[in-house]
């Protein structure tokens, strides 16, 4: 029992590492495509949980709304409307383009470790409420997020919007019915 | 970490109801399956007769872009919301401006008749 209150946060950090992997390597090699996409939903909750544990609340909350709810729908919604539940169940595990997905996972890591060990060198003196200061006061992460964010990312935050904007447009644009054919303007018909 | 119990104590608990209420339910019905029973239905939709065939409209994966452009955009409003009385007039504007950009997609999608179902 010591041994466990003595390294809770390491214990639950290894069980949702672990199970968060596991839904990973679940959404690739499960045959039907809901399942997959169920077994990413298990990861979201998983690195929900992680950034928990690391208290950036704020992005635990965000990763459950945005990702195991809108993306997940976004997903679901592909996964319907493509059809890919008629996948040939003896589809091939791996495609000729295994080794390059394998080359950019080793580059994306090394990238990840990289950042990481770049944080952990260069961070002074970060502690357990880093991700909760506002100009020296520990308040939350939400507040922390906030002024941050409102305060010295001005440009990028406006930029957000002009990115959302395009990706609004774009799916109104590939949703159209004569897309591709007509080009431009007209409106959507039933 | 002792004010996630709570949080802990809510998972359990909405885990276990849906088990519950399924065991009890099994516990007490009476359980005679046959074809008709079994088959898919929806109120007021004609179903399809084989469960995968079916082509849904594009309009569903429209919708979800939407939906999902959307709720990031609330997410901003979050921490700009706690911050409201610090961030001041500065943090107003630059919303207004956020949200400016974002109503320009809105009108768009409105005017392209992106939000009609029918």
């Amino acid at each position: 029992m010591a041994f466990l209150s003595a390294h809770f946060v390491a214990i639950v950090f290894y069980v949702l590492a672990v199970l968060a992997v596991a839904g990973g390597v679940g959404v690739i090699t499960f045959k039907n495509p809901v399942h997959s996409a169920l077994s990413l939903l298990g990861t979201f909750l998983m690195v929900a949980g992680l950034f928990v544990l690391r208290h950036a609340e704020f992005l635990g909350a965000v990763q459950l709304l945005v990702y195991a709810g809108g993306i997940m729908v976004l997903f679901l919604f592909v996964i319907m409307l493509v059809n890919v539940r008629r996948l040939s169940p003896d589809a091939a595990f791996l495609s000729r383009r295994a080794p390059l997905a394998v080359l950019s996972g080793v580059v994306f890591g090394a990238l990840i470790a990289f950042g990481v060990l770049a944080g952990s060198l260069g961070h002074p003196g970060g502690g357990a409420t880093a991700l909760q200061m506002v100009q020296g006061h520990v308040m939350g992460n939400t507040e922390a997020v906030g002024w941050t964010l409102y305060r010295h990312f001005l440009v990028p935050f406006e930029i957000v919007s002009v990115v959302l904007l395009v990706a609004m447009i774009g799916a109104i644009i590939f949703g159209r019915k004569d897309a591709g054919l007509e080009g431009r303007g007209g409106r959507m018909e039933p | 970490m002792n004010q996630y119990i709570p949080i802990l104590i809510f998972t359990l608990i909405a885990i276990s109801f849906p088990i519950i209420t399924l065991l009890l339910a099994k516990l007490v019905r009476s359980g005679s399956p046959n074809a008709v029973k079994a088959e898919p239905y929806e109120c007021g939709v004609k179903m399809p007769t084989t469960a995968y065939d079916t082509r849904f409209s594009i309009r569903y994966y429209l919708i979800a872009v939407l939906f999902v452009v959307f709720d990031v955009e609330t997410i901003f409003l979050f921490p700009w919301a706690v911050m409201f009385d610090k961030l001041a007039l500065f943090g107003f504007i630059e919303m207004v401006v956020f949200l400016a950009i974002l109503l320009v997609g809105y009108i768009y999608a409105w005017r392209r008749g992106a939000l009609e179902w029918a």
